[in-house]
């Protein structure tokens, strides 16, 4: 990197003075905001505005301005757009979720080193919980229940127990996590990885069927009405601002400041068991378990504890899903969403906080933006009669839904991840650091020993 | 509680049961092969069985299409089948093993596995996509051709079709073929010599890539016979068909010992087996409230339990830890 003109260093030693940097991150953030503003259904110039987080985060700027300008993207702006361009909203609250869920498995799987295939069991769980006691549901088999609040749902204002049921849920799903790890603490690598699969795929076809002798779950055609948040206050608030507006239109902007807010709380929560002795111990029980053990890491409760804290994200988002979409059913919680959270993570970098992010905003817009947009906009063309390399688009058959390939997605991207660049695309400093000694290690290794011997893996 | 009815249902079930675990067992072959060798779950397995169930169909409907069906015998046209299935169904496992395990071969045991996924997931919607383009149908149902679909009497009240009957002998057919192959020729030694110690194996003049892709090869051919054979035994199929047959099949390796080929047969038949009981009694004995849709949950089940309480499964060997 260094040896190439001078030119370079120069432009880094610049970006690197924060009020040059400062000026820089402004300029781009309200750029591309004012680009989205005046254009608010092109998706290039949203992407390019979602860019500024990315920007705040490489750029070297004082912890403040880092702050102040994330708050201004996630907390003003993009609310802003959402009302202009509802999808917007929707888009920025899915990738919400998905961050809490990818940051959940990331300490399963990034800090733990438990590979867990079924990790959609846990959010399940959390949806389940909350559709099962804030709608109708249990009234279909027992019907005396009806005068206890939340049971019956379904109030368009929503319902205070929404918030009850968020920590509910955490607990629900954190002693599932308990449950799902007892058994399997023995286990390792591959085996883990199947059993978890197995376990998620038990979650569901338990959700699928769990309508007869006794209702719960509603069997395949799901639970609705679901009950919402609580809309009161909101609507006091905004009345005193002097804001009409409507529960249609407060709903899309509250969910994803409470799914703004949750995510606050569990990047922070993952960045201090991360620093934490805990987190240390989960890298150790990672990198070597036997070792780790050896220098008295508590591996069952480690275990326990990771899987636990991972579950119990899943947990709370669950809750928040399903009152964001008013609807569930089994078909929400499949293997493919698992897999889609464990490329989010793969694809960002195992274990690392801010590649966990990136890598569920990516993969979320790829899926509910990209692939959309690809598919409309091939559609078009098919009508319009395009021809591209002598085939004309008219003759694709309608069967071909571009948008339906995200297994597809997933795969090119967890084969090439693995292949080209397994420590993913924002590596933790730990284990980058462990990348390079290790090549150190094999370094002086090879210059010491002559006779060859050839390294093994594990 | 009807006790009768438990009884007269019981040879029917044991010969579903039967034909499903034959199943079960050659795609569990697959698994089993590449764990002996790479020590690798090949989780692309489940899409290299689908992909041999496609081409099955492809080969059925275009002679169905051009009329030829009608006139070819149903044994020759069993064989084209086979081999088209296994023909493609070898060559993709081995062309996997080359793109997306080899490169990784030495990396950490999760790295190849999660490839794996990415393997299967990218499989299964490349056949949709190739479906879809060609026939714009990616739900393919098999013809029926009437000599498979005819029943046998065995005794009384049990029929057996004999596509089943077919099934069942080919797949053992190619069980023996296999352990034959495996135990009793030179390639078959310095594949398990491979699978002991890849190092040593190549000092001794062993090629030890050429061996893996032999595993993948035998592996691939022998899910892609299951997937035809699947195809013709239950009519229907799509891309994401070997989703559930490969978690069962890689059960049934499990079950066996994985690692351990008549125990993936024998993994696969037991499994087949519980599975059909669970299937048709489970709701005979509760009365309705839990029924034929545990199945799933049943063998899932069983896999937990045989990996926490016998993890060398029925044959296998006490496992070594590698350090």
């Amino acid at each position: 990197m260094r040896n190439s003109s001078a030119a370079i260093p120069t432009i880094r030693a610049v970006l690197r003075r924060p009020p040059v940097a400062m000026v820089l991150a402004s300029v781009y953030i309200l750029g591309t905001g004012a680009l989205v503003a005046g254009t608010p259904r092109s998706l290039p110039f949203f992407l390019l505005f979602i860019g500024s987080l990315l920007l705040l985060y490489y750029l070297q700027l004082p912890a403040w301005f880092k702050a102040v300008g994330m708050g201004v993207t996630l907390a003003l702006l993009m609310p802003f757009f959402g009302t202009r361009n509802g999808f917007y909203m929707e888009v920025a609250t899915q990738v919400g979720i998905f961050v809490a869920l990818a940051l959940g498995l990331n300490i399963v799987v990034g800090l733990a080193g438990l590979l867990d295939l079924g990790y959609v069991a846990f959010y399940a769980v959390g949806a389940y919980t909350w559709a099962i006691f804030g709608s109708g549901q249990l009234l279909k088999s027992w019907p005396q229940l009806s005068g206890i609040f939340p049971l019956g749902g379904g109030s368009p204002t929503g319902t205070a127990w929404f918030f009850v049921f968020l920590l509910v849920a955490v607990a629900v799903a954190a002693i599932t996590g308990l449950l799902l790890g007892l058994p399997v603490l023995r286990l390792r690598g591959d085996y883990l990885a199947i059993v978890t699969l197995g376990f998620g795929e038990m979650i569901r076809v338990l959700a699928n069927n769990l309508d007869h002798p006794l209702n719960f779950t509603n069997g395949p055609i799901g639970i609705t009405p679901i009950a919402r948040p609580p809309i009161g206050p909101i609507q006091w608030a905004l009345g005193a601002l002097g804001i009409e507006a409507t529960p249609a239109q407060i709903y899309p902007v509250y969910f994803y400041f409470i799914v703004l807010l949750v995510v606050g709380i569990v990047i922070t929560v993952t960045n201090r068991f991360k620093n934490s002795h805990i987190g240390r111990a989960w890298e150790a029980i990672r990198e070597d378990e036997p070792a780790a053990i050896a220098m008295g890491v508590p591996l069952v409760r480690m275990k326990l504890l990771a899987f636990a804290a991972g579950a119990s994200f899943a947990g709370a988002m669950g809750v928040l899903f399903s009152a964001k979409q008013f609807f569930i059913n089994p078909e929400s919680f499949t293997f493919l969403e698992s897999i889609g959270v464990l490329t989010m993570i793969i694809l960002g970098g195992m274990g690392s906080i801010p590649g966990a992010i990136l890598g569920a905003t990516g993969v979320t817009i790829l899926n509910l933006q990209i692939l959309k947009q690809f598919s409309l906009t091939l559609n078009d063309w098919k009508n319009a009669g395009v021809t591209i390399l002598g085939y004309n688009l008219a003759n694709l058959p309608p069967q071909l839904e571009p948008a339906k390939y995200e297994r597809m997605v997933f795969g090119v991207i967890l084969v090439l991840m693995m292949i080209f660049r397994p420590q993913g695309i924002i590596p933790s400093r730990r284990r980058k650091m462990e990348f390079e000694e290790a090549a150190l290690e094999k370094e002086e290794f090879a210059a010491e020993v002559v006779d060859t011997v050839e390294p093994k893996a594990e | 509680m009807e006790w009768d009815i438990l009884i007269r249902i019981f040879p029917q079930v044991l010969v579903d049961g039967v034909t499903l675990g034959f199943v079960y067992a050659l795609i569990a072959l697959g698994y089993t092969m590449v764990y002996g060798v790479l020590e690798m779950i090949n989780f692309a397995h489940s899409e290299i069985f689908v992909m041999g169930a496609f081409v099955g169909a492809e080969v059925l409907l275009i002679m169905q299409a051009s009329g030829a069906l009608g006139s070819i015998p149903a044994l020759p046209l069993l064989v084209i089948v086979l081999a088209a299935g296994m023909a493609a169904a070898g060559g993709l496992a081995v062309a996997v093993e080359r793109v997306a395990y080899r490169p990784l071969r030495g990396a950490p045991r999760l790295v190849p596995l999660i490839s794996a996924i990415g393997v299967s997931f990218f499989l299964q919607d490349a056949i949709r996509l190739t479906e879809s383009l060609w026939r714009n149908a990616f739900f393919l149902t098999y013809p029926t051709i009437a000599f498979f679909d005819e029943r046998i009497r065995l005794v009384a009240t049990v029929d057996i079709s004999v596509k089943s009957l077919t099934l069942i002998a080919v797949s053992i057919l190619m069980l023996v073929g296999l352990s034959l192959f495996v135990g009793r020729t030179k390639l078959g030694k310095a594949i398990r010599a491979v699978a002991e110690d890849q190092a040593t194996a190549g000092l001794m003049g062993i090629n030890v890539n050429g061996m893996i892709s032999l595993t993948f090869l035998i592996g691939g051919m022998m899910g892609g016979a299951a997937g035809a054979l699947f195809g013709v035994q239950y009519g229907t199929i799509n891309p994401y068909t070997g989703f559930i047959p490969g978690i069962k099949a890689f059960t049934a390796a499990v079950l066996g010992g994985i690692g351990n080929i008549p125990g993936a047969m024998l993994g696969g038949v037991v499994l087949g087996l519980l599975e059909s009981f669970a299937a048709s009694y489970m709701s005979l004995l509760s009365g309705g409230a839990f029924g034929a849709e545990y199945k799933d949950i049943f063998a899932f089940s069983m896999l937990i339990l045989i990996l926490i309480f016998r993890p060398r499964g029925l044959l296998g060997e006490v496992v070594r830890e590698k350090l």
